[in-house]
C-alpha cells in the first residue's frame, strides 16, 4: 500500500493567503510516500511546505511558478502504476476531457494528474483515469467559479487505486471515494 | 595582593575553625557532666571566635554556622537545666558574666529563647531586653549576624496571634515592634558597612554587602510570617516604618534591594491597597536607585495577581490601580531625566501589561500608555539602542498577544507611532509580526480605514523609508517579506462590494508606493483580488442596472482600474506576467460580456507578446495561454474574433523551434471549433489548421534529415493524427475517413523508413493510438459506426 498525495493550483500569495488550516492539520508528515504536483504554487515557501509532508515530491510546471525549472510533463511509475502529471494549461481546450485523454496516450500513462482548471475531476476510461485534485486552496479561477478547495489521496495497492477527494465545504471536509482497478488489458504497451 | 588576601583569609578561618571546634569539644565534656560553669566558660571561648575582623562576610558565615550548631545544643542543655529546677532567671543572670561582649550576647539570646519557652516572664519583655541589648556590638558585620541569631532564636516564640506566647501583655504589636526594631538596627548596621574601610575598596565592599542583604530582608519575611499582621496592622504598622527606615537610610543598595524584597515577601493584595504609600517612596529614594527594576517588578506582580483571578479585579478598580502607577511612573520618568530609553520603555511595557491584564476592555488605557511612551520617546529619532528596541517590540507585541487580534491594535492610535521609533530591520521584524498574528488567527480586515491603519502599521514593508533607501536586504528574505504582504491582500475584503472597492483602491494606493522591486509581488494579489470583486458583482446581477448609477461599484469600474494599473506598471511586472493578467481580465470582462474591454486586454496582451516577449519558452507558454483563453472567449464579434484568431495562428505559426509551431498550430484549430457553441464550428479553418501542422511536422523532418543524417521522430504525426480523430469524433465533415487513413499510412511509412531515428514513446503513442482506434470500433453505436471504416 502506496500512498500518494495529488494537490495542485495553490496559487499562494497571488490568489490564496495560504492553505486553509484543516487541510494543514491533515496534513502531517510521515504518512505520505509520494507528492505529486501539477504546479502553480507558486512560491518557494509552498515548495518547501510540501518537501516538509514528504521528500519525494514531483512537480510540473503552471504558468505561474516562479521555478523554472519544473519540467511541462513529467511520469512516474509507483508500484503496478504508471503516472503522468502535467499543468494543463498546454492542453487546449483547458479542461476538455478527450484532449487530455490524448495527452493520456502520449505519455502512455495509466493515471494522468492535471490543475488547471481549479476544478476536481475524476474520471474513468478505457484507458485509466484523468484526475485533476482541483486548487488545494480554492484559489479564484477564470474556469472554474465557486471553487472549494480540494486535494487528492490515491492509495495503491497492487493492481487497485482508491482514489480519495478531500474538499472542504463551508469549513467542513467532505470526502468522496473513487475506485479503480487495472486489468491486464489496458496494461502498458511494454 | 588579592591572592595572598584571600589565602591568609583561609587561614584565619581555619584556625577560627580550630579554635571554635576545640573550645566546643571541652563544652560537649562539659555539657555531658552537667558542668554549668564550664560549659559556659567554654562556650564562651568557643563563641570568641566570632570576635575576629579578618574575614570576609563570606567566611564569617562559614564560621557562625559551625557556631550556630553548638549553640543549639546547648540551648537544649539549658532546657534540660531548667527542668531539673535550676532557675532560668539565675542563668539568664549568669550568662551575663561572660568577659566579652559578643559571647555574652550570643549566651544571653540563647538563654533568652529558653526564658520566652519558660513563659516565666512575658515574651515582649525578654525580646524588648535582647534587642536592645544586642546594640552593644556596633561592627556592621558581628552586629548584623548576632541579630541575624537572635531572630533565628525568637521567630517561632513571638507573641503572635494564636500563638501560646500571645497573653494580655504580649500582643501581636509587641511581635511587630520587636521585629521591626531589630530590622531596623540591622539595616543601619548594614548601611554603616559601606562607609567603612578605604574607599577604594569600594567595589569589593559593595559585593560583600550584597551578600548579606538577606540577613537584613529575612526581617521582612518574619513579618509577613506575622499571623496577626493584617491589613489594617500592615497599612498602618509595618509598610510606614519599614519605608521610613528605607528612605532614611539614604543608601542606594538598600533601598534597591529592600524595595524589592517588600515586593516580594508581601501579598499582592496588600500592595493593591497600599499603592498610594509605596509609590509615595520612589521618588524620596536615592536618585541613583534602579527604580523601573522595582517598579516594573511591582506591575508584573500585580498583573499576575489580575490574571489569577477574576475575582479580584474589582480591586483594582477600587484603588484606582491604573492611574496611581501611571502617575508614579510619569513622576519617576520625570525625576530621572537622563533614565535610558530601555528603562523608560522598559516602565511603560510593564504598565501596558499590568493594563492589558486588569483592564482588557480598556483599550483608551492602552492607548495612554502607547501615548505616554510616545510623548517620552519623542525627539529621539530612531532608536538605535538594542535593549530599548527588544522593549519596543514588547510593547508592541503585548496588545497582539492578549487580544489575538490585529483590529484591536489597529484601534490603539498611537500604536504607529510607537513603531515609528523603530529602526528599520526591527521596524520590518515588527511589521511581519503583525502580518503573520493576522494570518494565525485568519483576522479579516474588512473595512477600509482599518486596511488605512494597517499599511500604516507595516508601511516599512510597503515602501523604501526616505532614510535609507538603498536596502541591502537579502534576496530570499526579501521575497519571503513582501510575499508575507501578498498573503495579507488576501485577508483584506468585505461582504459588501462597494467596501472591498474601497479597500482594493486603498491598498492599490499603498502597494504603488513600493517601487520597481516590490510591484511584481504585491500586484498580482491586488489583480485577483479585484477581479475577485468582478466575480462577486457578476453574482449580483449589478450590471444588470440599465441606468448605469456612476456612483456604485460596477465591473466596468473595477476594469478601467486594472487596466490603468496595468499600464501605469509596464516595464515593472515581467511581461509574462503582465501578460497572463491581461488575459485574465480579458477573460473576466467575457464573462461581464464586456466585449470592448476584453478586446483592449487581448490587446495589451498581443502587444506584449509582440513587443515584450523574447524568450522561446516563454513564447511558446504564452501562446498557449492566448490560444487557452482566445478558445473560451464567446464575447467577441465576428470581426474582432478573427483579427485575434488570425493573430494567435500568425504567432503560433513563428515560434522558434518547429516542433513547437507545430503544436501550437494544430491547438488553433480549436479556436474554429467550439462545442455547444454553433456559430463557433467552422470545419474548413480547423482542417486548415491541422494541415499547416502537417506541413511543419514535414518540414521538421526534412530539417532534422539535413542537419542530423536521419529522419526526426514522428511524433509530430501521431499528435496531428490524434487531433484529426478528435475531430472526426466531434463530427467536423472536413475531417474525412480517408485524411485519417492517409496519416495512419504516412506514420507507418516514416517508422519502418531504413533512416528513422528509434523513439520508444513514438512506439508507445502510436500503439495507444492504434489501441484507442480499436476500442472505438469495438464501443458499437454511433461512434462505433464511424470508425467502422478506419483500417488500421
Amino acid at each position: 500500500m502506496v500512498l500518494v498525495l495529488a494537490l495542485g493550483d495553490l496559487h499562494v500569495p497571488h490568489r490564496a493567503p495560504d492553505l486553509p488550516a484543516k487541510f494543514k492539520s491533515m496534513l502531517v508528515p510521515g504518512k505520505i510516500q509520494h507528492i505529486i504536483c501539477p504546479g502553480n504554487l507558486c512560491i518557494k515557501e509552498v515548495h518547501d511546505y510540501l518537501k516538509t509532508l514528504c521528500p519525494d515530491l514531483h512537480i510540473t510546471r503552471g504558468e505561474y511558478d516562479e521555478e523554472t525549472k519544473y519540467p511541462e510533463t513529467k511520469t512516474l511509475t509507483i508500484g503496478q502504476f504508471k503516472l503522468g502529471l502535467c499543468h494543463g494549461h498546454q492542453v487546449i481546450p483547458w479542461g476538455d476531457l478527450d484532449s487530455l485523454a490524448m495527452l493520456q496516450r502520449q505519455l502512455d500513462v495509466d493515471i494522468l494528474v492535471t490543475g488547471h482548471t481549479h476544478q476536481f475531476t475524476a474520471y474513468k476510461h478505457e484507458g485509466g483515469v484523468v484526475i485533476n485534485p482541483g486548487s488545494a486552496t480554492g484559489a479564484y479561477s477564470s474556469i472554474t467559479y465557486d471553487v472549494n478547495p480540494s486535494f487528492v489521496l490515491m492509495d495503491i495497492d497492487g493492481l487497485r487505486v482508491v482514489v480519495y477527494v478531500y474538499e472542504l465545504i463551508d469549513g467542513e471536509v467532505k470526502v468522496d471515494k473513487i475506485d479503480f482497478k487495472k486489468t491486464s488489458s489496458n496494461q502498458s504497451a511494454h | 595582593m588579592m591572592l595572598d588576601g584571600t589565602e591568609d583569609e583561609e587561614k584565619f578561618l581555619a584556625a577560627g575553625i580550630a579554635g571554635l571546634q576545640q573550645n566546643s569539644f571541652y563544652m560537649h565534656r562539659a555539657l555531658d557532666s552537667n558542668n554549668l560553669r564550664d560549659a559556659l566558660k567554654y562556650s564562651a571561648q568557643m563563641l570568641s571566635e566570632l570576635r575576629t575582623s579578618k574575614l570576609s562576610p563570606h567566611k564569617y558565615y562559614e564560621l557562625y554556622m559551625r557556631a550556630f550548631d553548638q549553640l543549639r545544643k546547648l540551648e537544649m542543655f539549658f532546657e534540660e537545666e531548667t527542668r531539673r529546677g535550676c532557675s532560668i532567671i539565675d542563668l539568664y543572670e549568669l550568662v551575663q558574666h561572660a568577659g566579652n561582649i559578643l559571647p555574652r550576647l550570643y549566651l544571653l539570646c540563647t538563654v533568652g529563647s529558653v526564658y520566652i519557652k519558660s513563659k516565666e516572664a512575658p515574651a515582649k519583655d525578654v525580646l524588648k531586653d535582647l534587642v536592645e541589648m544586642c546594640r552593644g556590638i556596633q561592627n556592621p558585620v558581628r552586629g548584623l549576624f548576632l541579630r541575624s541569631y537572635l531572630s533565628q532564636v525568637s521567630k517561632d516564640k513571638l507573641p503572635d496571634i494564636g500563638s501560646e506566647y500571645e497573653g494580655d501583655a504580649d500582643t501581636v504589636s509587641d511581635a511587630v515592634e520587636f521585629v521591626l526594631q531589630n530590622f531596623t538596627e540591622m539595616n543601619k548596621l548594614w548601611v554603616r558597612m559601606q562607609h567603612q574601610g578605604p574607599s577604594r575598596e569600594k567595589e569589593k565592599r559593595e559585593k560583600e554587602r550584597s551578600e548579606l542583604r538577606d540577613l537584613v530582608g529575612k526581617n521582612l519575611h518574619v513579618l509577613s510570617q506575622i499571623e496577626g499582621v493584617d491589613l489594617d496592622m500592615y497599612k498602618d504598622v509595618v509598610l510606614p516604618r519599614v519605608l521610613e527606615q528605607i528612605v532614611n537610610c539614604k543608601d542606594e543598595i538598600a533601598q534597591f534591594y529592600l524595595m524589592d524584597c517588600i515586593i516580594q515577601v508581601f501579598p499582592d493584595e496588600y500592595h493593591l491597597q497600599t499603592l498610594d504609600v509605596l509609590l509615595g517612596a520612589y521618588p524620596q529614594l536615592q536618585p541613583t536607585v534602579d527604580i523601573k527594576t522595582v517598579l516594573s517588578q511591582l506591575m508584573e506582580r500585580l498583573s499576575n495577581y489580575a490574571a489569577s483571578s477574576a475575582e479580584v479585579l474589582p480591586e483594582f478598580l477600587q484603588v484606582e490601580a491604573f492611574s496611581k502607577l501611571s502617575n508614579a511612573i510619569g513622576k519617576v520618568i520625570e525625576a530621572h531625566p537622563d533614565m535610558a530609553t530601555a528603562g523608560v520603555v522598559t516602565l511603560y511595557s510593564s504598565l501596558l501589561t499590568f493594563t492589558l491584564h486588569v483592564h482588557p476592555d480598556r483599550l483608551d488605557y492602552a492607548d495612554q500608555v502607547l501615548g505616554a511612551c510616545v510623548k517620552n520617546l519623542s525627539g529621539k529619532g530612531k532608536i538605535e539602542d538594542k535593549k530599548a528596541t527588544k522593549q519596543i517590540v514588547a510593547l508592541l507585541s503585548a496588545p497582539l498577544e492578549k487580544y489575538n487580534d490585529i483590529m484591536t491594535a489597529l484601534k490603539l492610535s498611537n500604536y504607529p507611532r510607537v513603531m515609528e521609533f523603530l529602526d528599520i530591520p526591527t521596524n520590518k521584524v515588527m511589521a511581519t509580526v503583525i502580518i503573520q498574528s493576522i494570518m494565525k488567527n485568519g483576522t479579516r480586515i474588512s473595512t477600509s480605514d482599518k486596511v488605512e491603519a494597517l499599511f500604516e502599521l507595516i508601511k516599512g514593508l510597503i515602501k523604501d523609508s526616505d532614510v535609507s533607501p538603498n536596502d541591502e536586504l537579502d534576496e530570499d528574505d526579501f521575497a519571503e517579506e513582501q510575499n508575507s504582504v501578498a498573503r495579507l491582500i488576501q485577508m483584506l475584503y468585505n461582504e459588501d462590494p462597494e467596501e472591498t472597492f474601497k479597500i482594493i483602491d486603498t491598498v492599490r494606493k499603498h502597494i504603488l508606493t513600493g517601487g520597481p522591486k516590490r510591484l511584481p509581488f504585491t500586484v498580482p494579489p491586488l489583480m485577483f483580488s479585484s477581479l475577485k470583486l468582478v466575480r462577486q458583482l457578476q453574482g449580483q446581477g449589478q450590471e444588470e442596472n440599465p441606468f448605469g448609477d456612476d456612483s456604485s461599484t460596477s465591473p466596468k469600474k473595477i476594469f478601467q482600474l486594472l487596466n490603468q494599473t496595468i499600464e501605469t506598471l509596464s516595464g515593472v511586472l515581467t511581461p509574462e506576467l503582465a501578460l497572463q493578467l491581461c488575459l485574465q481580465c480579458a477573460e473576466a470582462a467575457n464573462d461581464c460580456e464586456l466585449e470592448p474591454v476584453a478586446y483592449e486586454f487581448f490587446t495589451q496582451a498581443y502587444i506584449l507578446y509582440e513587443e515584450e516577449i523574447s524568450d522561446s519558452r516563454a513564447q511558446v507558454t504564452a501562446i498557449h495561454l492566448i490560444i487557452g483563453t482566445l478558445q473560451r472567449m464567446h464575447v467577441f464579434g465576428v470581426e474582432n474574433r478573427d483579427t485575434l484568431t488570425h493573430k494567435a495562428t500568425g504567432y503560433s505559426a513563428k515560434l522558434l523551434k518547429k516542433p513547437d509551431q507545430c503544436r501550437a498550430v494544430y491547438a488553433c484549430s480549436h479556436l474554429f471549433w467550439v462545442d455547444d457553441h454553433d456559430n463557433m464550428k467552422d470545419g474548413e479553418r480547423v482542417l486548415l489548421c491541422l494541415k499547416r501542422a502537417l506541413r511543419i511536422a514535414n518540414a521538421a523532418q526534412q530539417m532534422a534529415n539535413a542537419a542530423r543524417g536521419s529522419t526526426g521522430s514522428v511524433m509530430l504525426f501521431i499528435e496531428i493524427l490524434n487531433k484529426y480523430l478528435y475531430f472526426f469524433e466531434k463530427g467536423n465533415p472536413q475531417v474525412t475517413v480517408a485524411a485519417i487513413q492517409g496519416l495512419i499510412e504516412l506514420i507507418m511509412n516514416e517508422m519502418q523508413s531504413d533512416t528513422a531515428t528509434p523513439d520508444p514513446s513514438a512506439d508507445a503513442f502510436l500503439a495507444t493510438t492504434m489501441r484507442y482506434i480499436q476500442f472505438q470500433k469495438q464501443k458499437g453505436g454511433t461512434v462505433g459506426e464511424k470508425y467502422e471504416p478506419i483500417k488500421v
